[in-house]
């Protein structure tokens, strides 16, 4: 079985029975599509919340929560998905550090889990599952045969949604 | 991109700054502490977390957030059996695991504060520039998750990381701590280049290349 990994700042997809995998979520999001009648997967590894944040232009869309769900999408439509049929799970966007500091950039997980959740919602997909913020960090592995995602940490247990 | 005199620079003044935390350690420890010279990188994110066995081993990460003239952010990293062999000389008791209790995450985060704040004091010294270091905020976790923090603010500006690293290294006890300084952006290190009156030349680091 193929098992993909999904490095900060990418997204990809895949069909059944391949596994998409992120290690080490700490504020990073990671988001799992799904589209079960076709058995097609797409994950992607967020780091920051809006490409507005971007100072380039020519930025990796897949860093930011709101063009890398865009981008994952049309990928796994051409891979043959239905982009009506597409349901989400996200897991990760934890604080790791406690800190207070003018930069708001330091409460970083939260933003990016809110700013996937307006994404998802803007585009009509449905958030089925999460498990979200907290201060500890995640590995999570999408099957694309079960659509399952699974999610590791380091002492608190493993979680399947 | 730096140009070879800048990034001599950046290591002579990340020379500095650890010689005077290598002092700090070693007083602290009441050992010899051996430091590396500290190397410039660009790295892309994903290189990083490789820098401490990937980004699902297990590590001590202690972490200051410094603002002023020049926001960065300083990470220490501890392995597992480094953080236990450091506790044991720090609290003079044997541990086995790394369920930390509050006296001995405090004393991790002491150590962090003590060597962080004599690598900020002699960079405030030498560049005259103001700075204010946070209090220390440790997280026991995947090395992954730990970086997560300071790199997602690199990825604003480009998709490589561009640091400062060093290693301390204590032999008797085998105690080795990576030491990061990550810029909030590639401003940071111009403003620093800038403070010793080195004129930083105009380029992105960060340009995804890889290349410094």
């Amino acid at each position: 079985m193929e098992i993909i990994r999904v490095g900060m700042g990418e997204y990809k997809t895949a069909k059944a029975p391949a596994i998409l995998v992120s290690y080490g979520l700490g504020s990073c999001v990671g988001v799992a599509l799904y589209d079960s009648t076709k058995k097609i997967g797409g994950l992607a590894h967020i780091m920051l919340p809006d490409s507005n944040l971007a100072s380039k232009r020519d930025f990796n869309p897949g860093k930011f929560a709101d063009t890398a769900i865009e981008r994952l999408i049309e990928d796994m439509m051409s891979l043959g998905a239905n982009s009506k049929k597409l349901v989400a799970k996200i897991a990760g966007g934890a604080q790791m550090f406690q800190l207070k500091s003018e930069n708001s950039m330091m409460m970083i997980g939260k933003r990016n889990v809110q700013a996937v959740r307006t994404k998802l919602n803007r585009l009509n997909i449905e958030l089925i599952a999460e498990d979200v913020e907290g201060n500890y960090g995640r590995t999570i592995e999408f099957s694309c045969e079960t659509g399952k995602l699974t999610v590791k940490t380091i002492g608190r247990g493993t979680k399947i949604l | 991109m730096f140009k070879e005199l800048e990034l001599d620079a950046l290591k002579e003044i990340g020379n500095i700054g650890a010689g005077n935390a290598a002092t700090a350690l070693s007083m602290l420890l009441s050992k010899r502490v051996k430091m590396r010279i500290p190397e410039v990188k660009s790295l892309p994110f994903d290189e990083v977390s490789m820098l401490v066995g990937g980004p699902e081993n297990v590590v001590s990460g202690i972490f200051f957030r410094v603002e002023g003239e020049l926001a960065f952010n300083i990470l220490f990293i501890l392995g597992p059996n480094d953080t236990l062999n450091l506790l044991k000389i720090m609290l003079q008791r044997e541990k086995a695991d790394l369920n930390l209790t509050s006296l001995e995450e405090s004393a991790l985060k002491e150590m962090g504060n003590i060597i962080a704040s004599a690598f900020v004091a002699a960079l405030a010294d030498f560049t005259k520039l103001s700075l204010k270091i946070s209090v220390p905020c440790l997280a026991v976790d995947m090395a992954g998750a730990i970086l997560s923090v300071p790199l997602s603010l690199y990825g604003c500006i480009g998709d490589t990381a561009f640091l400062l690293e060093t290693e301390f290294e204590e032999g008797l006890d085998d105690i080795k701590i990576q030491f990061f300084l990550i810029p909030d952006d590639d401003n940071a290190f111009k403003v620093l280049l800038n403070s010793i009156g080195v004129r930083a030349s105009n380029g992105n680091n960060s340009s995804g290349d890889g290349r410094i």
